[in-house]
């Protein structure tokens, strides 16, 4: 049976340079970075120049760059300690509505030790107003993140306004770039953010390790205690194998970004407008232009996501009904809600994400197979027997 | 000229086994699902974590959902501790902990005094033990939460956990005391039944028994109050989020089984291997310490204290001459203070300045042993002569005879 992996937002799989760059590691030099000696050396040595990949990768410093064991992590340490570095000056923070669940349930922990929170809501497409952001503002503010693209819709947020706006107000501001970093062009000092995630599995890097950004001189409370590792700022053993893998999976998507987004562009494209095509009361989601490249999302009308899912799984193609991080809690996505989609629709979420392995082949195989899926599904399901008996009354 | 190359820093970290390697390798590049999406590759990477706990659980003789799948040891601590405090902050705010525990444990007991918590820090003896005397003495109506190691990892006294565990769980029939064990140093020696040692938590580090960094294991017994720290998938029972580290967590499964059957074998092994070094470097070089305890300790941990020299100095000679020892935790290699753990062995601050840890692994043989021994007496003379504090203490020794 044919093969389509289509959920590259979910995770990617580990380019073959990555793995060959990787294995040393997992091998002969296998010191540890904080020894003193020649194999504690190696390793450092490793871990130094796999910082300044990542740092090349978002035009930063080496020395701003913190390594953490994943975009989850980067995201907690980002938006637990710099409200926490900050607290006395005072306790209050702004976010998105579309945040992944690691940024919003880390600002809805803050909330339960004192803070409070704003939830930006963002419009039909999933993009955030930078106005709304403005106006959430307060004289307590001392943390705003919001996403530089969302995960589930591809959206790409205006980062640029609002890490202005944060500017002007002299609030620090975080980006999750996990989506976004490896995938499309990523600038800090262009973007004008204060802090930055990122994650190596979303780009062909490894698994168990991310990275976070955080500008020199903005203060943030480590969220792992103990070594010195990372500047005192994150403490643990490096995990060297995995932090060459992202160096090098950063290496390699800066080098062939453009390259990629030409490859993926065509195909998102091609899905986006085939799928409604072949299928009636299929909606894309997300931002029809300002979205990321291999990023193509839809609501199914009058169906259940996860038992389309499982049917493409039977026919060899992995999609996804949004993000994976949450696909076991089976409820209705809180971006999707965010956008207004009400819960019956949102149910009918599907996710097709492209990555390098992918084709037109694949595109032509998906536009074959979903729709007699969908037909299938909509026999069985009672809103959709209710719609027709209702658009037939109505005639 | 090329010389021998030996490694004895095996606290430190150590090499991934070749078998823990081939099991991780399928992980990398073609079962590279998402454990958490429900299409076939990511099934059979989810499947591969469920037996990966299903496995560790049956080695600590736990269930497999009492086991959290973490970043590291670091991790495990951290999330431990204030996990567990964070949620128990309405019952009390006293915690115990003693004064060699690594910094993972110390500075979050530090971070939680600066949320309120009221933190004691047990002392040891000479040898690095706690007392059981002390622990009971220290316990309050307002203690939730008492951290002892299971094995210090710079001087290597095992300390009496089980023990312990019995008296905090005595003495919290009223209310509950949770108690975690720090068993990053030891699993290869130690046996690590979370029943026998009557635990209620217990971290671990896959990169110390041949596993791959960058992954750590907590085990926490069910129905321990927890509040979680990593906020955002609902990964890990929602006790952890974030994607997990599928080839990691493969390897430290099988690593740690390596590690449970070979652990009597391993460990007379290195015992021996140790044994002999700290017998040749006791013949061999006068005014050597040991440090730790004599029989309670790891059995693959030799750390002196030689007199009248710093252990840095030994440890960057060692280094010229291929040899890789340590002079205390690498996590703390940052900063030039004395030993944590030396200092409250109530080691003289020179002593422990001059205090070397040397950590035997399987991949040590004979040869490695003989090697150390024939270039470490010259090293040590040679930094003596040049020492201040030698002619000090020969000039001492003139004028008092």
């Amino acid at each position: 049976m044919r093969k389509v992996y289509l959920d590259n937002a979910a995770t990617t799989p580990l380019l073959p340079e990555v793995r060959e760059a990787m294995l040393p590691f997992l091998g002969e030099v296998f010191g540890n970075p904080s020894s003193l000696h020649d194999w504690g050396d190696t390793a450092r040595q490793a871990v130094d120049a796999a910082r300044e990949q990542v740092a090349v990768l978002i035009g930063a410093n080496a020395e701003e760059v913190i390594f953490t064991g994943s975009g989850t992590e980067s995201n907690n340490f980002a938006i637990k300690g710099l409200a926490l570095a900050q607290q006395s000056k005072g306790k209050h923070v702004v976010v998105s509505a579309i945040e992944h669940f690691s940024a919003l349930h880390s600002a809805r922990t803050l909330e339960k030790w004192g803070f409070e929170l704003t939830e930006v809501p963002v419009d039909k497409y999933g993009m955030v107003n930078p106005d709304d952001v403005r106006e959430s503002i307060r004289k307590d503010t001392v943390l705003i993140s919001v996403m530089h693209a969302n995960g589930e819709v591809g959206t790409i947020e205006p980062i640029k306004e609002i890490a202005r706006i944060a500017k002007e107000n002299k609030i620090v501001f975080h980006t999750d770039a996990i989506a976004t970093a490896g995938t499309i062009p990523v600038d800090v000092k262009e973007l004008g953010v204060d802090a930055l995630s990122l994650a190596g599995n979303q780009f062909y890097g490894p698994k168990g390790v991310g990275a976070l950004w955080v500008r020199r001189g903005v203060r943030i409370m480590p969220l792992l205690d103990g070594g010195v590792q990372e500047g005192g700022r994150r403490a643990g053993t490096e995990n060297v194998p995995a932090i060459v893998g992202l160096g090098k999976a950063a290496e390699l998507a800066k080098a062939s970004m453009s390259a990629r987004i030409k490859q993926l562009t065509p195909l998102r494209d091609r899905l986006l407008k085939e799928l409604p095509a072949s299928i009636e009361h299929v909606m894309v989601t997300g931002h029809p232009q300002n979205r990321l490249p291999g990023h193509a999302s839809f609501c199914v009308e009058f169906i259940e996501g996860e038992s389309m899912l499982m049917f493409l799984n039977m026919e060899g193609i992995a999609v996804s009904s949004g993000s994976a991080c949450t696909s076991r809690a089976l409820k209705a996505s809180h971006v999707l809600i965010a956008m207004g989609i009400s819960h019956e629709l949102a149910q009918g979420s599907l996710l097709c994400t492209f990555g390098l392995d992918n084709t037109d082949e694949d595109v032509d195989y998906m536009v074959k197979v979903l729709p007699p899926i969908v037909d299938r599904l909509r026999q069985m399901s009672p809103l959709y027997s209710k719609f027709i008996k209702a658009s037939k009354g109505g005639k | 000229m090329k010389h021998k190359l030996v490694y004895m820093d095996h606290a430190a970290t150590t090499a991934v086994h070749p078998r823990v390697l081939e099991a991780m390798l399928p992980y990398f590049s073609q079962i590279y699902g998402n454990p958490s999406s429900i299409y076939y590759i990511a099934q059979e990477a989810r499947k591969a974590v469920d037996e990966a706990r299903a496995n560790v659980g049956n080695i600590l003789g736990c269930k497999p959902g009492e086991v959290i799948f973490t970043s590291g040891g670091t991790e495990s601590d951290n999330t431990a501790l204030k996990g567990a405090a964070l949620a128990l902050r309405k019952e009390g705010n006293h915690i115990i902990t003693s004064a060699i525990e690594h910094h993972a444990v110390l500075h979050t007991c530090h971070y939680l005094e600066e949320f309120g918590f009221k933190v004691t820090y047990l002392p040891v003896d000479r040898f690095g033990l706690v007392s059981a005397d002390d622990l009971e003495k220290a316990i309050t109506d307002k203690t939730i939460l008492v951290s002892i190691m299971l094995a210090n990892n710079e001087i290597g006294t095992i300390e009496p956990v089980a023990e312990f565990a019995r008296l905090v769980r005595d003495k919290s029939k009223q209310r509950k005391i949770v108690f975690h064990t720090d068993a990053v140093q030891g699993t290869g020696a130690l046996d690590l039944d979370v029943n026998k040692l009557g635990v209620d938590m217990l971290s671990l580090s896959a990169h110390k028994f041949q596993g791959p960094k960058g992954v750590g294991v907590l085990f926490m017994r069910k129905g321990t109050p927890f509040m979680p720290q990593q906020t955002g998938g609902a990964q890990e029972n929602n006790r952890r989020a974030g994607t997990e580290n599928v080839s990691g967590i493969v390897g430290t499964s099988v690593a740690l089984k390596m590690a449970a059957d070979n652990r009597e074998s391993n460990s007379r092994y290195c015992q021996g291997l140790r044994d002999r070094l700290r017998e040749g470097i006791m013949s061999k070089i006068g005014e050597v310490y040991l440090n730790g305890h004599p029989t309670q300790r790891l059995p693959n941990n030799l750390s002196l204290a030689f007199q009248y020299v710093e252990g840095e100095s030994i440890l960057l000679h060692l280094d010229l001459l291929g040899i890789a020892a340590s002079s205390g935790s690498a996590c703390t290699t940052g900063s030039n203070d004395p030993s944590h753990v030396l200092v409250a062995t109530r080691l003289p601050e020179e002593l422990a300045h001059g205090s070397l840890r040397f950590t035997v692994g399987t991949d040590n043989t004979d040869e490695d042993v003989d090697y150390v021994l024939s270039v470490l007496p010259g090293i040590v003379q040679k930094l003596r002569e040049m020492s201040p504090l030698t002619s000090a203490a020969v000039r001492n020794k003139k004028a008092g005879s």
